[in-house]
């Protein structure tokens, strides 16, 4: 008997923690988890290899980077800059930081397979312009132990004295605000107005 | 907001519902799937004790960490052979149809779909794999999904979804001498960029899209991602037809594609269609296309400067910067003369059949250079038994390229075949990232297969127009 896939999602309404700058446009999910790391038929343990080859030489020893440093080592809010995670559509990217530490990223702005998964997570992926984030990660810098805190309902961030106005994409806020970010049961729950759907198309034929 | 287009038919006839975050529901037609973006889709199924809805209008191959050169079971690789058994596992449990190895019919998933007949215009098609644009070709609403939303897709045949705005993207002219579809979207994300596709359809139109064949559409469609589209598409067209009549799914039953084509005519972009943007590219104007760095967005003409990263806009000029350092290339440089080390025709963009016609021609009586190792690997099992049945394997091996097995290869180095150290690779593939062809110092320079062949040739990259080719018997 196949059950209603019901389970318990928590409402995002703000993250707050201490932040780490990732600079550079266009990372892509490639440098965020190297393929070789994605031959795994689970999710668990690929926090340790999130930006492994930025991290790490030939030899396994510490590159410099701000995820090898001790200062960021308990921070949960990312800063990035513009089109951060593009290229492949792989959740591993999102997971490895999510197992990493991360609960929510603040950018100039992301590829929207890499956004559709952070949500599919209950991490938002909120955005400013390129000045405001430069000086977030300019802020996050000097102040690594200092407090940010991400509101995602009002759309704003705020750190120092300083509350700046974000933008998180209006289904994206809905979805993490009122805690129905994970579509399965939701979507199961149609499951008749589905089948409907399905026998209307003329390609579809169900067994 | 677009109206009357393809994009805009194919969502209304897919919605379920609006969900209350103001996403769609959307029904997904066909669900295609691989061994490395769905075993822990698979996973999340079971701890919520839920079974797959609609095993039908799924399909599986195996493609990322399949070897191209020993296959026998079990893979030499103990990771690749846990997750090729998983696989084969889930779908076993779930009653999935799985084109594995010894079907005769594995190969990129990409690739399988439009030869097999399953994509078709008018249908929604997803995959835990960003080149699902590639299925665009057909007039399908293709795009990648996380596994997450795989596990969506299982459980409930949906996908939940945001309308996305529609971009027209007129390629105008014929594409000269040398000039293939790979140039054309290399030039379209070098002018758009490499995120100027997001939030966007890309609908590909004008004369020199509908001059392609199959294979070429593909190959564009196949790089909106690249662009930062989630999905690109080309209406359906009479060459679209031809393809569908010969494959297995409209072969032996006529009856079913007359019952179908008025389906997908309805489903064309209406001449009065209103799009959110429109770009007309000079097709006449394009010759053939090499990217300079570790984005795809990073081309230039074969023949044409590499930029100085001052000259570029400010927010692109870091990414430049350390890509020359990378790619060890220096403004006012051309591409043409760049030595490379390995040789690359395959991946989803550009391992069809046509594809290796094309470079066998330029191959034939020619000699890979001394310096380089150079290889073919057919996108499918399909494509390489043909490929073999007309004598293209042999231009190939005498000339000294490798012949493969069929699968994603060296394209993302996930199996053996892989870049070693700072080599330096003329690839026919769709990514240049650092790192991605399996060497975190790997130099990846993109082009089309005929530049990939001229550039094994020469040990350089090379124009392909400098070089002659012959007819094929």
């Amino acid at each position: 008997m196949s059950g209603t896939g019901e389970v318990e999602i928590p409402e995002v309404q703000e993250v707050s923690g201490t932040g780490i700058p990732i600079r550079g446009n266009d990372i892509d999910t490639d440098q965020i988890i190297p393929a070789r790391f994605m031959k795994v038929v689970t999710f668990d343990g690929l926090g340790q290899f999130a930006f492994f080859d930025q991290r790490f030489d030939d030899d396994d020893n510490e590159k410099e980077h701000s995820m090898n440093e001790d200062r960021f080592k308990e921070a949960s809010i990312m800063v990035v800059n513009s089109n951060f995670g593009c290229g492949s559509s792989r959740e591993h990217a999102p997971q490895a930081l999510m197992r990493w530490g991360i609960d929510a990223i603040v950018g100039e702005s992301f590829a929207s397979i890499f956004a559709g998964n952070c949500l599919a997570l209950g991490i938002p992926t909120v955005t400013a312009d390129t000045e405001t984030i430069r000086e977030l990660q300019d802020w996050v810098d000097e102040y690594p132990d200092a407090e940010i805190e991400v509101d995602v309902e009002a759309e704003r961030v705020h750190y120092d004295d300083r509350t700046i106005d974000v933008q998180v994409d209006d289904a994206q806020r809905r979805a993490l605000v009122d805690g129905v970010w994970d579509t399965t049961a939701l979507m199961k729950s149609n499951a008749e107005a589905t089948r409907a759907v399905a026998e209307s198309l003329p390609y579809v034929d169900l067994d | 907001m677009s109206e009357r287009t393809l994009y805009d038919k194919v969502w209304e006839k897919h919605k379920v519902t609006e969900l209350p975050t103001g996403q769609t529901q959307l029904f997904v037609g066909l669900h295609l799937i691989h061994e490395v973006t769905s075993p822990q889709a698979f996973g999340m199924l079971r701890e919520r004790d839920l079974e797959v809805a609609y095993p039908e209008l799924t399909h599986a191959t195996v493609d990322h960490i399949v070897p191209t050169a020993d296959q026998s079971r079990p893979y030499r690789d103990d990771a690749a052979e846990t997750m090729m058994s998983e696989l084969e596992e889930n779908v076993r449990e779930a009653g999935i149809e799985f084109d594995d190895p010894t079907t005769g019919n594995q190969g990129i998933v990409h690739v399988i779909g439009p030869e097999q007949g399953i994509t078709q215009p008018g249908k929604t098609i997803v995959c835990g794999d960003s080149h699902t644009s590639t299925h665009g070709a057909f007039g399908a609403l293709a795009f990648g999904i996380g596994t997450s939303q795989i596990r969506d897709v299982l459980a409930t045949g949906c996908v939940a979804m945001e309308k996305q705005d529609v971009r027209k993207i007129e390629v105008t002219g014929e594409l000269g001498d040398g000039v293939e579809a790979k140039d054309v979207i290399l030039q379209i994300i070098r002018k758009l960029g490499t995120e100027g596709g997001v939030g966007y359809v890309y609908e590909y139109a004008g004369e020199a899209v509908e001059n392609l064949g199959m294979e070429g559409r593909m190959s564009i469609c196949n790089m909106s991602i690249e662009g930062g589209a989630r999905a690109g598409y080309v209406n359906p067209d009479e060459t679209t037809y031809e393809w569908l009549a010969e494959t297995d799914e409209f072969a032996d039953d006529p009856e079913k594609f007359e019952r179908l084509k008025p389906y997908w005519e309805s489903i064309r972009s209406d001449e009065d269609a209103e799009y959110d943007d429109h770009v007309t590219i000079d097709g006449d104007a394009l010759e053939p296309m090499v990217t300079w760095g570790t984005t795809p967005g990073q081309g230039v003409g074969i023949n044409e400067p590499i930029p100085a990263p001052d000259d570029l806009p400010e927010d692109k000029q870091d990414t430049a910067r350390r890509a020359q350092k990378h790619m060890r290339v220096e403004p006012g440089q051309t591409m043409n003369g760049y030595e490379i080390d390995v040789a690359f025709l395959g991946s989803c963009t550009n391992s069809r059949l046509a594809d290796l016609r094309r470079a066998a021609k330029l191959v034939k009586g020619r000699e890979v250079h001394e310096d380089v190792r150079a290889m073919v690997v057919p996108g499918s099992q399909r494509v390489q038994r043909a490929a073999e049945a007309e004598g293209l394997k042999e231009v190939f091996t005498e000339a000294g390229f490798d012949w493969r097995n069929a699968g994603c290869s060296m394209c993302l180095g996930m199996n053996e075949d892989q870049l070693v150290g700072d080599e330096a690779c003329a690839s026919s593939s769709n990514r240049n990232f650092i790192g991605r062809q399996g060497s975190k110092d790997g130099r990846t320079v993109l082009m089309n297969p005929r530049m990939v062949a001229a550039a094994a040739i020469e040990g350089e990259v090379t124009d392909v127009r400098e070089l002659k080719e012959v007819s094929l018997a």
